[in-house]
């Protein structure tokens, strides 16, 4: 049984504890054997030490003192499983709305949004709360897990009830890939195997649509994008005159003999050879860490970025963002801070809060002229040097960017440009 | 020249390779004086190869940095030895003994040598200047680690604020930092055990015999198997005998357990991690065991 051969799906879960979602992420640990015998003995003593009478699988993921102590989930916490073909990589994150900004930083880096639903309850204002957040960060696939069927005796209607309300809300969101799987995670009906109780369901389970859902196209193979990390000179006599850019492919597929501009000098030159470690490769695509010569010796450094010449992003200054606030101070008009896009950092000039939106509603608040801390608005920033950017909605990684406090060095918001 | 996929799909462990390659390329971009904590494990050794990996033909920028325990499996010390001959970096030793020798730590004869290596570890990180140090920590070991970052900040008494992380999105690292303070780097956050041991297994590099079978005189102590040793001197009632066994984790000698295994290479290796029914660290490390929070205080003192 090697990993060399599986592929990876990030995926991101939204929800409480009331949702069943720790019972959930147990369920899929413990039924792809990934959680250890010292590691369930450990949470079983705990649980009853505090006298409850099932062992609560929340404190598996609860990593933190001061979480076990409140029993809630505060931060993100990474949790890994794998089946023969497949490595998952779960952002844990909580589900409140004080707690957006975790939210939003688990979602960053996922293929898969996981939101969960207690059938009981049906759609509340935090399940839409969570797939908006997802859909802001265009997580390309989202899964609605309506959660305890078997307090609702497994009734299609109540499954049908939310997925046409969840359908319908979700033509308001960008959600190009939807599925909708009624389940117990208590009992693990439609977890990995297939439920018995609920015949009139012909969709997958939870796993099996987990193993087999398509991220590879996910990617963005059209629009060469190549931030430059770090500029390569190794000054030994055995490669005297090499300079190679080192850095991760953001988009589009790179081929020796590519006709290229660097930007933002906007100099151009034709792709040499293309080096992984100590082989040159005939072609490089996202998200491979290589390292690319150039035929022409024309000036390139860290932050710069190579693209096609015919198709290359418009540097600019002028940066209009969907900004998730993350610190208590709020982000105001005239403010300064620190932006970090790609490899580039430069400073940035709050202009103007354009609206502030609802989460819950996703109405626009445009008489607002702040966002507080896990505030989500439309904001317009002026930067001191030009990014090279793609919308948001077309490359997540060249189309985001985070702002520091200047003064504290924490990051204190989070971009995705628009366009 | 090779060939890539055709449907540019990436495995997993290239995913995970690629995405370390870039984090080390982030740090020695960003940070003055970046320097990689080396132990000679498992870990710390895929940390190397990412890092050759990443600067090739270029030498590693920056030094490697082991705190010695006195404590050490002389294995190790000659596996760390051909690493560091071989990529030709400058290893900086950082004695734990020399450490209690300057009044630096305190060994009150209770304290473990793993903790006092924190201290010894934060003076030779001041001593030196450093700004960044690299650590070969991963998420799926240990509860606290789940939540760590990949860039952890360290104030400056070197240590780690639970409730004050930084948020970290997408691939896009904040390495800003005060004067006297420093950034512990985990590159290898999102690897598992498996995928460790998948990796030294592609690559084919140089860990440690003692990861191997062996025979090796041991002895019990709180439900671990312990090597006989002069550091180690046996108490009452311990009685030491001749087992076949391998180590999964490498530390201090007198805290770290061995298994009963007769895996001998690594597929073997990777076949008994794949049914392996104890973590790593529950199965073979005394200092995880003091209690349910053990590491995150180690780690809120400045732990690796």
């Amino acid at each position: 049984m090697s990993a060399t051969n599986m592929d990876l799906l990030r995926f991101a879960t939204a929800g409480s504890v009331d949702d069943g979602k720790s019972t959930l992420i147990g369920r899929l640990l413990l039924d792809s054997k990934s959680i250890f015998e010292d590691q369930l003995e450990a949470v079983e003593a705990t649980s009853e030490a505090k006298g409850y009478d099932y062992t609560d699988l929340a404190l598996l993921t609860d990593g933190l003192r001061s979480e076990r102590e409140q029993g809630i989930t505060i931060d993100v916490a990474y949790r890994y499983f794998a089946t023969p073909n497949r490595k998952f990589i779960i952002a844990d994150t909580p589900g409140h709305v004080q707690y957006t900004r975790n939210m939003v930083t688990g979602a960053s880096t996922a293929d898969l949004g996981l939101v969960l639903v207690d059938a009981r309850q049906g759609l509340t204002e935090q399940s839409r709360r969570h797939a908006v957040i997802l859909s802001l960060l265009r997580v390309p696939h989202l899964v609605l897990a309506v959660n305890k069927m078997d307090l609702v005796d497994f009734d299609q209607q109540v499954y049908e009830n939310i997925y046409r309300e969840f359908t319908q809300f979700a033509t308001k969101l960008n959600v190009p890939d939807l599925e909708v799987i009624p389940i117990s995670a208590l009992q693990g009906d439609n977890v990995v195997t297939r439920s018995e109780n609920m015949p009139w369901y012909s969709g997958p389970t939870l796993m099996h649509h987990l193993e087999h859902v398509h991220v590879a196209s996910d990617r963005d193979l059209i629009d060469a994008r190549f931030p430059v990390q770090y500029v390569i000179r190794p000054k030994s006599d055995e490669f005297h005159d090499y300079r190679g850019y080192a850095g991760q492919v953001a988009g589009g597929v790179l081929k020796p003999g590519d006709e290229v501009v660097v930007l933002p000098s906007g100099m151009t030159s034709k792709i040499a050879r293309i080096d992984l470690f100590d082989k040159e490769i005939t072609e490089a695509f996202p998200p491979m860490s290589v390292t690319v010569h150039l035929e022409d010796d024309v000036d390139v450094s860290r932050g710069d970025m190579i693209a096609r010449v015919k198709n290359a992003p418009a540097p600019s200054q002028d940066i209009d963002a969907m900004i998730c606030w993350m610190t208590t101070t709020p982000l105001q008009p005239r403010q300064k801070l620190a932006i970090k896009h790609t490899t580039r950092t430069g400073r940035a000039l709050v202009k103007d809060i354009q609206y502030r939106l609802d989460v819950n509603t996703l109405h626009r608040d445009q008489a607002t002229n702040e966002l507080g801390v896990n505030e989500i608005g439309r904001v317009t920033l002026r930067t001191t040097v030009p990014l090279l950017c793609d919308p948001y909605s077309k490359n997540r990684t060249t189309g985001s960017f985070i702002l520091i406090d200047e003064a504290t060095g924490v990051t204190v918001g989070a971009g995705m440009i628009n366009g | 020249m090779t060939q890539t996929h055709s449907d540019y799909r990436l495995s997993q462990l290239d995913q995970l390779e690629a995405e370390s390659i870039h984090i080390f390329r982030e740090v020695a971009a960003e940070f003055e004086k970046p320097v990689l904590m080396f132990s000679g494990g498992k870990d710390s050794i895929v940390m190397m190869r990412l890092a050759e990996k990443a600067f090739y033909p270029a030498k590693i920028p920056f030094p490697v940095l082991q705190v010695d325990t006195g404590y050490d499996f002389p294995e190790v010390l000659a596996t760390r030895d051909n690493w560091v001959d071989r990529l030709g970096v400058k290893l900086i030793v950082a004695s734990v003994e020399q450490a209690i020798k300057d009044g630096i730590v305190v060994d009150d004869g209770k304290t473990s040598r793993n903790r006092l290596q924190i201290g010894t570890l934060l003076n030779a990180i001041e001593e030196n200047g450093f700004t960044a140090a690299f650590g070969g920590g991963r998420r799926d070991e240990e509860k606290a680690r789940a939540k760590e970052r990949v860039y952890s900040h360290r104030d400056e008494f070197g240590q780690w604020d639970p409730k004050m992380q930084r948020p970290e999105l997408w691939s896009l690292y904040n390495g800003r930092i005060h004067e006297g303070e420093h950034m512990r780097i985990f590159p290898i956050s999102n690897w598992t055990e498996l995928d460790i041991w998948d990796y030294i297994g592609r690559e084919g590099i140089e860990i440690p015999s003692i990861y191997f079978s062996h025979q090796r005189r041991v002895f019990q102590r709180d439900g671990m198997l312990l090597s006989e040793s002069e550091h180690n001197p046996l108490r009452d009632g311990e009685v030491a005998e001749e087992r076949t066994v391998r180590f999964r984790t490498v530390g201090d000698l007198t805290l770290t357990g061995c298994v009963e295994s007769t895996a001998s290479t690594i597929p073997e290796i990777i076949e008994e991690v794949a049914v392996a029914r104890v973590t790593e660290r529950g199965a073979t490390r005394g200092d995880d065991r003091f209690s349910e929070a053990a590491m995150e205080d180690r780690k809120k003192e400045g732990y690796f």
